[in-house]
């Protein structure tokens, strides 16, 4: 099973667009760290058709090391969360985006 | 922020750049990235996160409305996992070294 990279990723983009393969990498980058920078400032990111990338605040608690049993503190901290799009859902299902990715069908 | 917001700034940082490039950059990207999770690949992004898909088992789900048992058929779902650098800019800790980390713990 493969692994989708940058480098097909800036491939696809020097295919598609004709820039040269240099400034598909860079423009590559740049949308990543353009996103990385509205997450970092909290913001949602939404890509119709894809997903949704959010931050969520998460409290403290205490949790457990599995190892020793002991209880440490999980300090307050922010996680990101990934929402995929019901297009994206049911694409990885081989449904088009209307059909329900896991409900049976009524006829079978 | 939204795909065309992202666009807009992508136009904006590079004046050289096309609106209409700018939007088949972006395009591009997610929708390689939706062709390889849909082959049931992996997309890599180090240093941002890896996308990938899990297998969900069949179950039997109920409407919450009717409260009527629907048979939920064996799916699978696109999960991504933030990279570690991405996940520590947004706890703030972006200009820490890597190997600084462990102060940070005695806190």
């Amino acid at each position: 099973m493969g692994t989708l990279t940058r480098a097909n990723l800036a491939e696809a983009i020097y295919r598609q667009v004709g820039l040269s393969r240099n400034e598909s990498a860079d423009l590559l980058e740049m949308v990543l760290e353009r996103v990385s920078v509205a997450l970092e400032a909290g913001q949602s990111v939404k890509i119709s058709g894809f997903g949704t990338f959010s931050v969520r605040q998460k409290g403290r608690r205490v949790g457990r090391n599995p190892k020793t049993g002991k209880e440490v503190p999980i300090l307050p901290r922010r996680v990101l969360v990934f929402r995929p799009s019901q297009v994206l859902r049911a694409r990885v299902n081989g449904l088009s985006p209307t059909q329900d990715a896991g409900r049976a069908d009524e006829e079978e | 922020m939204t795909r065309s917001e992202l666009i807009a700034e992508l136009v904006a940082s590079n004046p050289h750049l096309r609106a209409h490039d700018a939007d088949m950059i972006v395009s591009t990207i997610f929708s390689e990235m939706a062709a390889a999770l849909s082959r049931g690949e992996r997309v890599e992004l180090r240093g941002f996160g890896a996308f990938t898909v899990k297998r969900r088992n069949a179950r039997t789900g109920r409407n919450p409305r009717t409260g009527v048992a629907v048979p939920v058929q064996e799916k699978v779902v696109p999960f991504f996992k933030a990279g570690k650098e991405l996940r520590d800019r947004i706890n703030g800790a972006a200009s820490a070294p890597r190997a600084a980390s462990p102060e940070r713990m005695s806190a």
